[in-house]
């Protein structure tokens, strides 16, 4: 077991790369009471077109399986999972981005039984035709659940605007029809190729001992036959650079509009050192741009353009990423067209002073702090960044190593026309 | 070891509440004021914070007052509304970097303490009237975070069983006030509210965090100074009964229709039945291993969500659950059977421990964090009791099956709202 310090934080991370391949991450975190692991695989919504283990031909699955599959996975033979966490007094949940699945728990007592079920568990497929069945009915009212709201209609508009080919067009629940056609052979095949340890990581943050976790964990393992995982085989088609629609209105029964300007990222893709920089880098300018202590928020909060609902945010895995802003709006048009302009207008140089980074910098960091109070934060965060080769507790030291041009590149690079697009979410008539 | 120690003092006007801890990162400041929840002044009340945070005397527009939270390591100024009983509570809070934590050794507490007392007594005010331009656009905000609770269809059914529930009661008042009275809030009107609600809220200031006490006192004192004051106090929740279920049903254009029951709980933080009626609560409906997740959900597999919560202070319990437009009949009668089984004692010792171990762990939860941790003493000073967290745990553990029963027997079914889609019943 390896111990990685960081000293500024205060803060000890042990890990091990176990036999079968999996990564296992423990931090320590005194005075705490809560234990919070999760435990999750590389495979989300954007995986669908895939080579299983031992197969010869790549298989196009239906849109919405790895969240199907995320459900499924809680019910056994005996029952469901829930109760089994219940019983030892935790909260268990999951949840399905665009490039993982993740299982957690987080419980004040019984910390190794609830860690031995959340490993057991999701290392122990059961899915039937009934009770796949079963499920079809509860995830069709999550769907429909989400098609009445307004604000998750908007994000995925924007995201389907930008995106020709990409499946991070996809809805992650997919639609009732498409979950209609999902099988159980199906969702064991999908199991097979992504559930393998060596495509997991496991991590566990609270007031707990190391070496005791990191023996049962081991223990746990060593008991569980795996076989070598060949590397997982996806396929996905080219994306030109452009946005694939320029513009989208979605009425609905709401009173209020709402607009979000997007723009597909140029820099899809990077991993490692050179993605934290980029990422970091473009959140730096977008809070210079649109935080509330910029000038465009001043101007477009005095000219009643945008409300406290105004948001802005920058999303980038391997393969796809795209930054957003906008929010609620008494008119969607000029909102657009305000927006675009202020972010054209920021792509030429010299318009940001060393004095607003440096502040902005500053306001990262404090933020940082902020965010490793949660060990929620803390496990989730550090897994989408393993994922991506990169290493959460790098923010710091890189946000202090940002310049004036790494964030003039950052927008040089990102800020283009035709990769702009819009959705807005308008009153039916 | 106490889960949290807090220490209160009194201090000029306000109670000062400090919990050290060594957890967090962070230093938390938390400012409380209540006072009862009224027509007359419910949308004053909401207006009021969202005017003191977008600027001050010493930062006269909100890109200056933003400007200096940067430059302190992102401290954060974040106001909220909320409803507590009969109460209407303002918070402010901010929350600032804990400077060991940092290469720079600025003193970021003290700092904390004069902005949060920058914010609450400089406000941004000229000749009697806070500063017109904030107030108009703090208005327009307003107006337009009152009118988004109508586009968030689960939020949305929610108020409208609140509203139609306590028709004749305070409570039956949005959270962010009334729309219309909006527009007749003037500048110097607002201005004259804030000095009454200085002069008569009830008042506590929260200090979380790595802090020693003497220091919060200190600045609180030094920095923070009010009238003393005997706070209004609201009449008491009415355990009002209705004759028949009154039943309501709303059409729009929605694809999901949203079931919302209201029921009665006649119990109240604080009073002895309360801690059986929490795990009467988490039997039922409050977490995935309870009755309605398993019989709504899982078995007849009619909503993705269903659930119960309390108002502990005011008395209610509120199931919610989106369901099919055409399953309303069963899922309403589902849930009824589902009372009536509780109401029958027919739930095992088991499903009593379970429940007990998973409140505990949330209530552990709750306060591992800084907020959760206000929000969990605060009970204590809108109930006027003196409750710690070890004592709800430890009563709450004491409940037996009968009492559980017993309290379910005086859950009475008040009211059931349903938002239905068009194509509704054809």
């Amino acid at each position: 077991m390896e111990k990685i310090t960081f000293d500024q934080l205060q803060e000890e991370l042990y890990y091990e790369k176990l036999e079968s391949g999996l990564d296992v991450y423990i931090l320590p975190k005194k005075g705490f009471n809560k234990t919070y692991a999760t435990f999750t695989t590389k495979y989300g919504s954007i995986d669908n077109h895939f080579l299983p283990p031992g197969k010869e031909e790549y298989v196009n699955v239906p849109d919405g399986i790895a969240h199907f599959l995320e459900h499924k996975l809680f019910e056994k033979e005996d029952g469901d999972v829930f109760q089994q966490f219940s019983k030892q007094g935790a909260s268990a949940n999951a949840f399905t981005s665009f490039t993982r699945t993740a299982y957690l728990f987080s419980s004040t007592s019984n910390v190794e039984m609830n860690l031995e079920t959340l490993i057991d568990f999701v290392q122990d497929p059961y899915f039937t035709e009934k009770t796949v069945e079963k499920e079809k009915g509860i995830i069709g009212q999550e769907i429909t659940m989400y098609d009445d709201n307004p604000d998750w209609r908007l994000y995925f508009g924007l995201i389907e605007n930008m995106f020709k080919n990409h499946p991070v067009k996809i809805d992650i629940a997919g639609t009732i029809e498409s979950i209609s056609h999902i099988t159980k052979d199906m969702l064991y095949e999908c199991y097979e190729t992504f559930y393998h340890p060596s495509n997991m990581l496991l991590f566990i943050v609270g007031p707990v001992d190391p070496d005791q976790i990191m023996t049962q964990v081991r223990d746990n393992q060593s008991k569980k036959d795996y076989n070598e995982m060949a590397e997982i085989k996806r396929q996905v088609e080219g994306e030109p650079s452009e946005a694939a629609k320029k513009k989208k209105v979605l009425e609905m029964n709401v009173q209020t509009s709402k607009c979000l300007v997007g723009i597909k990222s140029s820099t899809a893709n990077q991993s490692g050192k050179e993605m934290l920089k980029n990422e970091l880098s473009l959140n730096v300018l977008l809070d210079i741009l649109f935080g509330k202590s910029s000038e465009q928020y001043s101007t477009l909060y005095s000219e009643g353009l945008i409300d406290d609902t105004f948001s802005f945010d920058y999303t980038q895995e391997q393969g796809f990423g795209f930054a957003m802003v906008g929010g609620d709006t008494n008119d969607p048009d000029r909102l657009a067209e305000t927006l675009q302009k202020m972010l054209l207008d920021a792509r030429e140089k010299g318009t940001i002073s060393q004095e607003t980074l440096d502040r902005t910098k500053k306001k990262k960091i404090g933020a940082f702090l902020r965010a490793v109070n949660s060990p929620e934060y803390i496990a989730n965060q550090f897994t989408r960044y393993a994922f991506n080769e990169m290493d959460l507790f790098d923010v710091v030291p890189t946000l202090e190593s940002i310049t004036l041009d790494d964030v003039e590149n950052a927008a040089g690079n990102l800020i283009s026309e035709e990769r702009f697009t819009v959705c807005q979410v308008v009153p039916k008539k | 070891m106490a889960v949290i120690s807090e220490s209160v003092k009194a201090m000029n006007g306000y109670k000062l509440h400090v919990v050290k801890t060594e957890k967090y990162k962070t230093n938390t400041l938390v400012w409380k004021m209540k006072a009862p929840l009224e027509k007359s002044t419910v949308t004053l009340r909401s207006l009021l914070p969202h005017v003191l945070q977008s600027s001050s005397s010493s930062y006269p527009s909100t890109g200056k007052l933003r400007a200096y939270l940067d430059e302190l390591y992102g401290a954060t100024l974040f106001v909220d509304l909320a409803k507590k009983g009969e109460y209407h509570v303002i918070t402010i809070s901010v929350e600032i970097a804990n400077e060991k934590f940092l290469s720079d050794p600025t003193p970021l507490l003290k700092k904390a303490f004069q902005f949060l007392a920058e914010i609450l007594t400089k406000p941004n005010v000229h000749e009697g009237a806070f500063d017109e331009d904030t107030v108009e656009k703090e208005k327009r905000t307003l107006k337009q975070r009152i009118q988004s609770v109508y586009d968030d269809k689960m939020r949305y059914s929610n108020f409208r069983l609140v509203q139609e529930m306590c028709k004749d009661e305070p409570y039956a008042l949005h959270v962010h006030g009334e729309k219309d009275d909006v527009d007749n809030i003037t500048p110097q009107r607002l201005y004259e509210y804030y000095q009454q609600a200085m002069a008569q809220d009830e008042l506590d200031l929260y200090v979380i965090g790595d802090v020693e006490e003497a220091d919060a006192e200190s600045y609180a004192g030094e920095l923070l100074t009010f009238e003393k004051r005997s706070p209004q106090t609201a009449p008491a929740s009415s355990g009002r009964t209705k004759e028949s279920v009154n039943e309501v049903r709303e059409e729009q254009d929605v694809k999901q229709g949203k079931l919302n029951i209201g029921y009665r709980t006649n119990v109240v933080y604080g009073d002895p039945e309360y801690y059986a009626l929490q795990v009467f609560n988490g039997i039922f409906g409050g977490f995935s291993h309870s009755k309605l997740f398993l019989n709504v959900r899982e078995k007849a597999s009619l909503a993705y969500y269903v659930a119960s919560r309390l108002e502990s202070h005011k008395g209610l319990m509120m199931v919610m659950s989106g369901i099919d437009n055409s399953n309303y009949d069963q899922a309403v009668s589902i849930i009824k059977e589902q009372l009536e089984a509780m109401k029958n004692g027919d739930f095992t010792e088991q499903e009593m421990e379970q429940t007990k171990a998973v409140i505990k762990n949330q209530l552990l939860e709750t306060v591992d964090t800084a907020r959760g941790i206000v929000e969990v003493l605060y009970h204590n000073v809108v109930s006027g009791k003196e409750i710690t967290l070890q004592t709800w745990m430890d009563e709450m553990d004491k409940v037996t099956k009968e009492e559980i029963a017993a309290t379910a027997k005086k859950v009475s079914l008040d009211t059931v709202y349903f938002l239905t889609g068009k194509e509704a019943g054809k």
